[in-house]
């Protein structure tokens, strides 16, 4: 993940991209909850995993 | 048949089926009962958004006449609750929310509803929950809180906050709730009663409003290991209307609670789960794990992770879910759960696909560990209930939010979908229950009952109903 994650620019652009209504007294909640996401998406991206370990989906055909 | 007797607030559920099967009472004098309870005591706590009292009373009369054609039913005159999120025929599924209440009445039960009154059991109402179950206090702007009835000014515990919330407070003997990331095991917590999340892909979940398809799990609460165990039981069987159900055989658990913990190698999750925490926490785990004999601290690597990954992953299904929604009518949702699923809409998709992949990692490694274990022993919360409105909490030093550190114990564990059987701790001087997690391996509810049952049985865990004037 790059480093510093931006929350403020990320919900601004992501608001767009989705199409979202972030309201400003709700813009800082918001962005911290990124932010917390962010935090616990680097913990788990920066475990190194196997090549050939898949997720578990649920889906039989 | 006698009259009603002045303690049937504190029946169990094994206790009511002895009564109504041996004709000392009737299962109508059952309900009739539980519904006057709700109507003395839920203005003070707040669990009920629905009573199901004409659906109450004519189940219960359905139930004496199997009686008098002497059927055998194995929950016979039992009254439960449903956190809202269960279809319940005629009934609009709120799922805590003021946007579901919209929809049409459930035309049908959900699975386990309608198991539960094949077993004669008899439905009280729906209960007060977080909205769309994210959440961890027992909090609802719409519905209003759900009130701890050991202590008012403490939280409940969430997202079964009225599955707590009544079993603790002796209107029904059991409730169905439903678990994510610890919301069967938080209220057990808080409100000092025995939960059960049994094994991912064990019970079926149709016909109830779903959260993160990935991790969600269904499962009672009640006052006794026993009644869990008599509940699981009915509960299981295929459903093919579960697309997650795992195509298990039946585990018949009450047969096997009379074995205790004989044979059982028993041991404390260490390292994550030793550390930030208040005293009672620990303590908790150190009592339990004394009176089962523990064999001491093992080490489960990578907990912190586990629990960062489900965290990933149950913020960005959920807000997939509720995407429409979250888009077109931000407004209405409770605004601690709006600014969550509308920050999971924004995740990127590499992320939620890297912590599903690790998820495969920590079940090889939890499969591994559970080959020289038969039981883990961690706290359920790090804390006794919470005064309502706490926002920090101070553990280890370090200053953090207080609302998603509640579930800091339970969400590794729920995370691989392992089952768990939490159990209430009174430790001395203590004015508040605390939980003790009994964690088994995928597919053995069977072990973690009989260590629950043992703990109830021996003294050591207790869940008395509170004492509300």
């Amino acid at each position: 993940m790059s480093e510093p994650f931006d929350e403020k620019a990320h919900v601004a652009h992501m608001e767009t991209v989705i199409g979202l209504t972030v309201k400003d007294d709700w813009r800082p909640v918001v962005e911290a909850h990124v932010a917390a996401t962010a935090k616990a998406a680097d913990l788990v991206l920066s475990f190194p995993l196997d090549d050939e370990l898949e997720a578990a989906p649920v889906f039989f055909p | 048949m006698s009259g009603l007797p002045s303690d049937q607030k504190s029946w169990t559920a094994s206790q009511t089926v002895s009564a109504v099967a041996g004709g000392e009472i009737s299962a109508e004098a059952v309900a009739t009962h539980a519904l006057q309870t709700v109507d003395k005591l839920d203005p003070q706590i707040n669990a009920f958004t629905d009573v199901t009292a004409d659906r109450a009373l004519s189940e219960a009369r359905a139930v004496d006449e199997a009686i008098a054609r002497d059927e055998e039913l194995p929950l016979a005159g039992v009254p439960y609750a449903v956190k809202n999120l269960f279809d319940m025929e005629g009934v609009t599924t709120r799922a805590g929310s003021q946007i579901n209440r919209e929809n049409a009445p459930a035309s049908a039960d959900s699975t386990l509803i309608a198991k539960l009154k094949g077993a004669g059991a008899i439905l009280i109402g729906g209960l007060n929950m977080g909205e769309y179950a994210y959440d961890f206090t027992g909090e609802n702007v719409h519905d209003g809180n759900c009130l701890n009835p050991h202590d008012m000014t403490r939280m409940i515990g969430g997202s079964s906050s009225g599955s707590g919330a009544a079993a603790a407070a002796g209107m029904v003997p059991v409730t169905l709730g439903s678990d994510t990331n610890g919301s069967i095991r938080v209220p057990s917590s808080f409100c000092g009663l025995f939960g059960l999340k049994p094994t991912y892909g064990r019970l079926s979940r149709a016909g109830s409003f779903p959260f993160v398809g990935s991790l969600d799990h269904l499962g009672p609460l009640a006052r006794s290991a026993e009644d869990l165990a008599l509940v699981f039981d009915v509960l299981q069987g295929p459903d093919r209307k579960d697309p997650a159900q795992a195509d298990k055989p039946v585990l018949p658990t009450v047969p096997e609670l009379f074995k205790g913990i004989d044979g059982l190698k028993i041991a404390v999750a260490g390292g994550y789960f030793r550390q930030k925490a208040m005293p009672e926490a620990f303590q908790a785990v150190d009592l339990i794990a004394s009176a089962l004999g523990a064999i001491g601290d093992i080490e489960v690597p990578e907990a912190a992770r586990a629990r960062a990954a489900a965290y990933v992953i149950t913020t960005v299904e959920g807000s997939s879910l509720h995407l429409e929604r979250i888009r077109n009518r931000p407004e209405d949702f409770d605004p601690d759960t709006r600014d969550r699923f509308i920050s999971g809409a924004m995740v990127p998709a590499v992320w939620v696909q890297q912590a599903q992949r690790f998820r495969s990692w920590f079940r090889a490694m939890m499969r591994e560990l559970f080959t020289h274990v038969d039981i883990l022993l961690a706290p359920a919360t790090p804390f006794h209930a919470l005064p309502s409105g706490t926002k920090t909490i101070t553990l280890d030093g370090e200053e953090m939010p207080a609302r998603p550190n509640i579930g800091i114990f339970t969400q590794p564990i729920s995370f691989i979908g392992l089952p768990v059987a939490t159990v209430p701790v009174w430790l001395d001087g203590a004015s508040l229950p605390i939980g003790v997690q009994v964690i088994a391996p995928a597919w053995r509810e069977d072990l973690a009952l009989r260590v629950a049952h043992h703990l109830q049985t021996t003294g050591v865990s207790s869940a008395p109903v509170a004492q509300i004037q």
